[in-house]
């Protein structure tokens, strides 16, 4: 495969009404790479998806997919692209390879091809036998998995997966993640995806963090986590705010309340913990250390954990819906 | 290309004419399996005109013998229910886009590489198709109100209800590109389609009627149908003159008759207009 980038954006925007749900965002995806996007609901991964998906119109910007830019050349985006939604797309009223069947004739997949590549995709999620079965009889996880095989029906050169792994058993999840790594390595295929669980990101090779519709950091999970530079330590405390500003004062440390526990960031923790508790002077219940994590990553440019973040990103995300409902009825 | 030789690389062709006529088969199949899995709606859906025919048009012959010149009310309304039974089902047809918007499917399609037209085009000849496969059940039905089985009326009959299903379809499909929830989508296509069935003339014949009735008569689409299939089952029956001037007038505008031709053709070109309504709506749609 050439060296070119798989996707390249360059200042894309898209506003609903008045809420600007993506904020002129820039950044490359190279070929074969997985490439993650993270931040709480509402900070605009979906609506960056879409646009790439060429199903929405970017309000500014341009962006390009497998060599061919998301408005001028829609179709031939569409040609090299798999798709798998966070909602369920699937016909449950068909079986499984009446629903792939169904997909590689909408792409004209060479008729030949067809059985061995489905015998292929079904395969690898593990849906091989129960191909014959009717979709609606389908677990959850199943439905999603075969979402990917569907999503991989016709080879695209850049498969865009939007939360795959959202509402589903730890189990489900981490076989979901073994297809992705397989794919990276018997395909030449590039994986776009986004997520909200810390824990997943870490798989990815790069991860850009979004937050209110901007890139608030993009690099690999580890450089990011180095990045911090810093241990997080968590105390329970019976007055959270006394606390504060205690270790403000004592310290000049800067902490917050986050999952209702005091949090901050030292250099060496270890070291740090026998200075807090001959030096605080206040009571504590309780006290962790951890190394760094991508949600700290994602608190040191946010300035808030993903839940909490996701709170506040529920409101924006009703607005916009409600936005794109008044939009509608013109 | 490809590494170990374990992977079946496929390629997605370059968009043509050819891959939007395979994207409309792609459609028209999927509303066809559908049909074939779902055969409670074909039981269901019968329900509807045979009681009209039978239990309707049994119960009013008794009244109304004196002034059909000998021919049996069954077979009267008999063109009328094979026009009406074609709509319910095209409805239905039609109905599977709200369907497939809520379970997502329609996004599947949507995103597909090829044209929203031949999506539209292909739901709209599934439908029409469905409905005229169930319409042959009531043109088996013939011999059971007096009409004689022809083979060039079954085969017109046929055609008429294919076209009137993919006009009804097409409707339906302009409708639901608009109206996203099965409960008002259904609830809009009843308040539409049951006044247009009261008002076409599938029950009563369109000479002598009041002014309001007779104006409302013409604007209604389904008049069109009504009287051309009228026309070819009455052609069937050997009626006096009188008779068939009585049952079977035909249409007029201003005292012009207005020829079966002109009929039909009103027909598909409202069709057709509803299609590119259609169409133009799911294109602007993001």
């Amino acid at each position: 495969m050439s060296a070119e980038a798989a996707i390249e954006v360059r200042g894309l925007s898209k506003s609903f009404g008045e809420v600007e749900a993506v904020r002129g965002v820039s950044f490359e995806v190279a070929a074969g790479e997985v490439f993650g996007f993270l931040g709480p609901n509402g900070a605009g991964k979906t609506t960056t998806i879409n646009m790439l998906c060429t199903l929405a119109r970017p309000s500014a910007g341009s962006a390009s997919v497998a060599g061919h830019d998301v408005v001028a050349e829609r179709d031939e985006v569409r040609r090299h692209i798999g798709l798998v939604f966070q909602d369920p797309t699937l016909d449950g009223y068909l079986s499984a390879e009446q629903n792939l069947r169904l997909h590689a004739e909408l792409y004209g997949v060479e008729r030949s091809l067809v059985a061995p590549r489905m015998r292929q995709v079904l395969e690898m999620v593990g849906l091989w036998e129960r191909r014959g079965a009717q979709v609606l009889t389908f677990s959850g996880g199943m439905r999603r998995r075969l979402e990917i095989a569907r999503g991989l029906m016709h080879s695209p050169r850049v498969l865009f997966l939007d939360e795959p792994t959202i509402g589903l058993d730890p189990q489900t999840r981490s076989s979901i993640w073994g297809y992705i790594r397989e794919l990276q390595q018997s395909e030449a295929i590039t994986i776009f995806m986004t997520t909200h669980y810390m824990d997943e990101a870490e798989f990815c090779g790069r991860i850009a963090i979004m937050d209110h519709g901007e890139i608030v950091a993009l690099d690999t999970p580890e450089a990011l986590k180095e990045g911090v530079g810093a241990d997080r330590i968590r105390i329970e405390t019976d007055d959270d705010g006394a606390t504060i500003e205690a270790i403000g004062e004592r310290f000049g440390l800067e902490a917050q309340v986050s999952e209702g526990a005091v949090s901050f960031a030292v250099a060496d923790g270890a070291e740090f913990v026998p200075r807090l508790f001959a030096e605080l002077g206040l009571p504590i219940r309780s006290v962790s250390v951890a190394r760094p994590t991508l949600d700290d990553v994602f608190m040191s440019f946010t300035g808030s954990t993903i839940r909490d973040a996701e709170e506040s990103g529920d409101k924006l995300r009703n607005r916009i819906a409600a936005q794109m409902m008044g939009g509608v009825r013109r | 290309m490809e590494g170990a030789g374990a992977v079946v690389g496929v390629q997605v062709p370059a968009r043509s004419a050819r891959s939007e006529l395979r994207a409309i088969k792609v459609v028209w199949r999927r509303e066809l399996i559908r049909f074939a899995n779902d055969r409670m709606r074909i039981v269901t859906s019968l329900v509807q005109p045979l009681l009209f025919l039978f239990v309707l048009g049994s119960g009013l012959q008794q009244l109304s013998a004196a002034s059909t010149h000998g021919v049996n009310l069954k077979t009267f309304i008999y063109p009328g229910i094979l026009c009406i039974s074609v709509m319910f089902i095209a409805m239905f047809s039609a109905a599977s886009i709200v369907w497939d918007r809520e379970f997502g499917f329609l996004r599947e399609m949507m995103v597909a590489p090829v044209r929203r037209s031949s999506i539209v085009v292909g739901k709209c000849l599934g439908g029409a198709t469905v409905a005229s496969l169930q319409g042959v059940i009531l043109i088996a039905l013939a011999g059971a109100v007096d009409v004689p089985y022809d083979v060039p009326m079954m085969l017109g009959i046929f055609g008429l209800q294919l076209l009137l299903a993919f006009s009804i379809t097409a409707f339906g499909v302009m409708v639901a590109a608009r109206v996203t929830q099965m409960q008002s989508f259904m609830g809009l296509m009843q308040m539409v389609i049951m006044p247009m069935f009261f008002l076409s003339g599938a029950l009563f014949p369109v000479t002598d009627l009041p002014g309001w009735l007779a104006f409302l008569n013409r604007i209604d689409p389904l008049t069109y149908a009504v009287s051309p299939m009228r026309t070819l089952v009455f052609g069937q029956l050997g009626l006096s003159a009188e008779a068939e001037a009585a049952l079977n007038p035909g249409i007029t505008w201003f005292g012009w008759t207005v020829p079966i031709a002109l009929e039909i053709l009103t027909v598909a070109v409202l069709g057709l207009i509803m299609l590119g309504i259609a169409i133009w709506e799911f294109n602007a749609g993001e």
